[in-house]
């Protein structure tokens, strides 16, 4: 069976550092962090009181109140960018098969938001829930609601896996139209996780930075100060086609999508293995996924969440990879600038990585302050500054907790 | 307009995002306000929370229309 080739035609965003595209990469370009106070709720009393949170985002640009109030914020940032996308693309919905497109969409937790406000007010002596509780929490809803909104009634399924499940997504929907079993794929991740629950959660663990004094420089990734990730929120969704079709309709292409990997660390709940083996495998399985060899990558967006260990051991598995040539591709972590959006990070990273093809410029990884022994530093990094340099081939990195992990290849076009 | 109709009124205003001047006696939930199933399972349950009472589900399927909330509760508060 000859696979079809898969182009994207249509992006969206909302997320940290802007509510949409043009905003996004003009502050990715700059080095320009997301981090701010928590707004929205009071944090004086976490240990960590700050987060990259999406700011002045207009739900009622992209529906009317009354639906709003029916979903969860997550919701609210996937419709957003679908939309976005959507009209990016410029698809004619009369021209549309709606039986052939379909919807896989990616979300680590779903309704945090919904889930602690309904369990906050339980009583045991009247134990009642808002009928909207299941349908707003549930992780699968923001893909069901985006096909209503575009009566797609191909494919439609969610991706649950921390924070790879964007990219297991869009991996899922690249295989959708490459097998023939659909024609169009809306795809991407959203997360809404910036709350109560969400914050004192990751506090716990331990995987949160609790740099209050400096929120700016707190997501720091490879630098030897590093305390941890900054949680982030939103969303970035793509419209995915079949190459000849998008060719054909005169759609603006902005890059192919060539491959996908996905491997297991099989090791830990949720710290990563220290050798970087599952890092290394789905590298690879990436790579020889797209038909190209080790040589071909120009630039790795890195998983990189300014984690202690998750920083040391993607380095690592990036030279056991790539061996020589590790030090001649370009490497950042855009996580220094918009946080860790958990599910939707594979979204808003790849749509990064996708612009770096774009524009032909690497963004940053900003806050490097100090070199850490434990990093080979001979790695190009791009500390603090955008570089510019072709890019032909991209490749974006996400795990998530579960030890699951899923690398996205793109490709100019 | 008693105090009962008009705090029925608001409530419906603010879940179903209609216009008051749609909320009649006569209008119903579902055919003239759009509500769907679930709407109209939690307009029942912020009536309740509003007037502090219990409206069993056999009596809430009763309950299609503005003016049979408004006379159910008038009666269940008396």
């Amino acid at each position: 069976m000859e696979l079809k080739r898969v182009v994207i035609t249509g992006v969206g965003t909302v997320n940290p550092l802007g509510n949409s595209v043009n905003e996004y990469w003009d502050n990715l370009q700059k080095g320009v962090s997301g981090a701010t106070p928590i707004s929205k709720f009071d944090a004086s009393k976490y240990k960590t009181q700050f987060a990259c949170e999406v700011k002045n985002f207009d739900v009622e640009q992209y529906m009317e109140r009354k639906e709003a109030r029916k979903y969860d914020l997550y919701t609210h940032y996937a419709l957003a960018t679908a939309t976005q996308a959507m009209t990016d693309s410029g698809l004619d919905m009369e021209r549309i098969d709606h039986d052939r497109a379909g919807v896989i969409w990616g979300a680590g937790i779903g309704g945090l938001q919904t889930f602690f406000e309904e369990t906050r007010s339980f009583r045991e002596d009247n134990p009642r829930f808002s009928p909207f509780f299941i349908p707003k929490m549930i992780a699968n809803m923001a893909g069901g609601l985006i096909s209503i909104r575009y009566r797609f009634r191909g494919p439609n399924f969610t991706t649950v896996t921390a924070c790879a499940s964007a990219s297991h997504a869009i991996i899922e929907a690249f295989n959708m139209i490459r097998l023939g079993r659909a024609e169009l794929m809306i795809t991407g991740g959203s997360e809404a996780a910036v709350n109560e629950a969400g914050v004192a959660g990751f506090n716990s663990m331990r995987a949160i930075s609790t740099r209050n004094d400096d929120p700016k420089t707190a997501s720091r990734p490879f630098d030897k100060d590093r305390d941890g990730f900054v949680i982030g929120e939103g969303s970035a969704a793509f419209i995915l086609e079949e190459y000849e079709s998008a060719k054909k309709r005169g759609a603006h292409i902005y890059a192919e999508i060539v491959g996908g990997g996905m491997s297991s660390d099989a090791f830990h709940m949720t710290a990563p293995d220290p050798e970087g083996r599952g890092a290394e495998l789905v590298m690879k399985w990436a790579i020889e996924d797209a038909g190209l060899k080790p040589e071909d990558v120009d630039y790795i967006n890195v998983h990189g969440t300014s984690t202690p260990l998750g920083d040391i051991a993607e380095p690592k598995a990036i030279i056991k990879m790539f061996g020589e040539h590790a030090y001649k591709l370009s490497i950042s972590s855009t996580k220094s600038m918009t946080g860790h959006l958990l599910g939707a990070a594979g979204a808003v990273e790849g749509l990064a990585s996708v612009l770096a093809i774009k524009n032909s410029l690497i963004p940053p990884t900003i806050n490097h302050f100090t070199d850490d022994p434990e990093i080979d530093n001979r790695l190009d990094f791009t500390f603090n500054v955008a570089k510019q340099k072709n890019v032909n081939i991209a490749i974006s990195n996400t795990f998530g907790f579960g030890g699951h992990n899923a690398t996205l290849v793109f490709k100019k076009l | 307009m008693s105090d009962v109709a008009a705090k029925v009124k608001a409530i419906i205003v603010d879940k179903l995002g209609v216009d008051e001047s749609e909320v009649t006696n006569e209008a119903s939930f579902t055919n003239d306000l759009g509500a769907d199933s679930l709407d109209t399972v939690e307009l029942i349950m912020e009536f309740e929370k509003e007037f502090d009472l219990a409206i069993p589900d056999d009596q809430a399927e009763k309950i299609s229309t503005v003016g049979e909330a408004i006379a159910h509760i008038e009666e269940a508060v008396k």
